[in-house]
């Protein structure tokens, strides 16, 4: 089996978010990088299926080299190979029409996405690539089992979970419970050697248009003081949600 | 340019979330100087979303549809978004609307933009404002296709009542075979609860209520709110509660009226999922801790106190308002 599992870099999730330029952009400086953190429980999935069936695992981004640091984690991971593609992922259909291109070009599998990227949170990216490619494709996935072309996939529903059957070539967009977080997998000190002699191939993007612009960014009104109720009157809170905030 | 709206049923009735969308599709449809025609599946009483300003539904019904399957629902809004001649196609934050959503995008090669937090910004180009970077910020987002998809975020326009008369049209679409090469073998569900997903209430426990055999009180005082109960992180990991409860940044996002937080200090990554919430509680030992910057209300005090006393005084409450 070919594994593909698609990595965005993301801000780590203690950080800090400012925007620069007018507005306009995402303000990096002093920001750390990480495998957003829905594609690293999809990674250990990958590994999973590494160790057990012999797959072969190549993550892939859509980054500019900056992001090389993320991706070279991924390969101490474990994964065999990388493909960065070198442009600046404006949007989420941008991003899928190169992914695409990726899985077209390698032939995969089982393509592994998160349910969202956590600076974004556009959550479109695997389904766009699905359709592109017509391929089967599960969201908020938090189980994955398969046996030759036959695959068995459990989603997150609203109020529960639904087992879905399905074949490959799968694609899927994976997040917490989809391994335990216990088994979350770490770079070693000889991953880390290792990931220097793996390849990581630089593409060119295909020509693609974005689909949507972001055009000003804001951060939330800053928050008024907590109305603070003494412990010993609980009935003036249960007043202040029905009389001031109206929510009971 | 005329709107189409996606609406979700339930066991033959609207969720919530589809008279939330159809209200803001009607008023999205008035802004663009047009009108919203809505697609309802297996629902017994389309015209209902006339109650919402909706003139025109296209009624499906169809047993191959039921429970959803993404790929046959992505075919068939494409299907009734040709039929309508809809520039603007509109879906809520539910798991089944975010599944098919990309599924849509790329068939109708359309801009989508999630977690959009009211009515444009501007129709022409369109400009929507959405959340960004886990609910830390908000972008305003420009669609540059010809066909837009619009992701509304719960609860960020409401129910709004505004009637008119419902014109119902029956409408099917011709389902291939193969958009099922997907398909549900078993859905677990729970019945009678209310989900963090649908509920106007959520009631969150944390680490400092010690242990699972101390959840009785936040069942409790979730059942006398109507709310459904969830929790942190290490909480579920912790085995006390089950994995489905965890909201935050890395699991489910709550974006009810109301949200009671109790024992949770209130990390950056819990904030995250939960920031969308309208008015936020918090009950927490420690005034120091962050959860109070992030809160509406909040008391001080032990949670195994103040919680069984919160449950009576809101069954008082309940008592002189019934
Ligand atoms: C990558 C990443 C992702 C994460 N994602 C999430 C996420 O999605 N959701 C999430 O929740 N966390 C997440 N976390 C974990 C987060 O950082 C916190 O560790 C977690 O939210 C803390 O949970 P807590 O508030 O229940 O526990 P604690 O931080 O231990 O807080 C317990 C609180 O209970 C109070 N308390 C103690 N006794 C009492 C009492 N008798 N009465 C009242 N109050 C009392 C204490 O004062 C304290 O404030 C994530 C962390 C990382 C690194």
């Amino acid at each position: 089996m070919k594994i593909l599992v698609c990595i965005s870099n993301v801000p780590d999730t203690t950080s800090k978010i400012n925007f620069t330029d007018d507005n306009s952009r995402f303000d990096t400086s002093g920001v750390q990088f990480v495998i957003n953190p829905n594609d690293e429980f999809g990674l250990t999935r990958a590994m999973w299926f590494k160790e057990k069936g012999g797959a072969t695992v190549h993550v892939a981004t859509v980054g500019e080299a900056t992001t090389e640091p993320t991706i070279r984690k991924a390969l101490a991971i474990g994964a065999d190979e990388a493909i960065r593609v070198d442009a600046e992922p404006t949007d989420g259909f941008f991003v899928a029409t190169q992914l695409a291109e990726v899985v077209k070009q390698g032939g995969y599998d089982l393509v592994i996405c998160g349910r969202e990227s956590i600076d974004y949170n556009g959550g479109m990216v695997p389904g766009i690539m699905a359709s592109l490619l017509g391929m089967n494709f599960v969201n908020t996935c938090i189980g994955l089992e398969a046996d030759g072309d036959q695959a068995t996939a459990v989603r997150e529903i609203d109020g529960g979970k639904e087992t879905l059957r399905t074949t490959l070539p799968l694609i899927i967009a994976g997040q917490k419970r989809l391994v335990e977080e216990s088994d979350l997998k770490i770079p070693n000190m000889r991953g880390i050697m290792m990931a220097r002699q793996k390849k990581l191939n630089v593409v060119p993007p295909v020509e693609a248009s974005p689909a949507s612009e972001d055009l000003r960014f804001e951060k939330p009104a800053p928050k008024g003081a907590v109305t603070l109720v003494d412990a010993t009157q609980v009935g003036e809170l249960v007043r202040l949600l029905h009389s001031e905030a109206k929510v009971i | 340019m005329s709107v189409l709206v996606y609406t979700e049923s339930e066991n033959g009735k609207f969720r919530k979330n589809a008279l939330e969308v159809a209200s803001y599709g009607s008023e999205v449809a008035r802004l663009l100087g047009s009108s919203a025609t809505a697609l309802s599946i297996n629902n017994e009483n389309p015209s209902q979303l006339g109650d919402y300003g909706i003139a025109s539904v296209l009624e499906v019904t169809d047993e191959a549809l039921d429970p959803f399957n993404a790929n046959a629902y992505a075919q068939l809004v494409a299907d009734a978004a040709a039929q309508a001649g809809a520039k603007v196609v509109i879906l809520s934050s539910s798991a089944d609307a975010k599944f098919m959503a990309g599924l849509l995008a790329g068939k109708l090669k359309a801009g989508y933009v999630p977690n959009v937090v009211g009515l444009p910004e501007s129709t022409s180009p369109l400009v929507v404002r959405r959340t960004a970077f886990s609910n830390k910020g908000f972008a305003n987002t420009k669609i540059l296709t010809d066909i837009k998809i619009i992701g509304l975020s719960k609860n960020a326009f409401g129910v709004v009542e505004n009637k008119v008369e419902a014109k119902v049209e029956a409408f099917s679409a011709s389902l291939d075979s193969s958009l099922f090469s997907t398909a549900s073998v078993e859905v677990d569900k729970v019945v009678g609860k209310a989900t963090i997903a649908d509920a106007d209430i959520v009631v969150s426990g944390g680490r400092g209520l010690k242990g699972p055999e101390n959840w009785g009180m936040i069942e409790e005082l979730a059942d006398v709110l109507g709310a459904a109960t969830a929790c942190s992180k290490p909480v579920s990991d912790l085995g006390w509660r089950p994995h489905s409860e965890h909201v935050g940044q890395t699991g489910k996002p709550v974006a009810s009226n109301l949200y009671i937080a109790i024992g949770i200090s209130g990390a950056i990554q819990h904030l995250a999922g939960v920031n969308a919430a309208k008015t936020k509680v918090v009950i927490n030992i420690d005034p120091e801790a962050p959860f109070f910057k992030a809160a509406d209300y909040g008391i001080v005090g032990d949670a195994f106190e103040v919680v069984p006393e919160l449950i009576e005084k809101l069954k008082e409450f309940k008592a002189q308002n019934a």
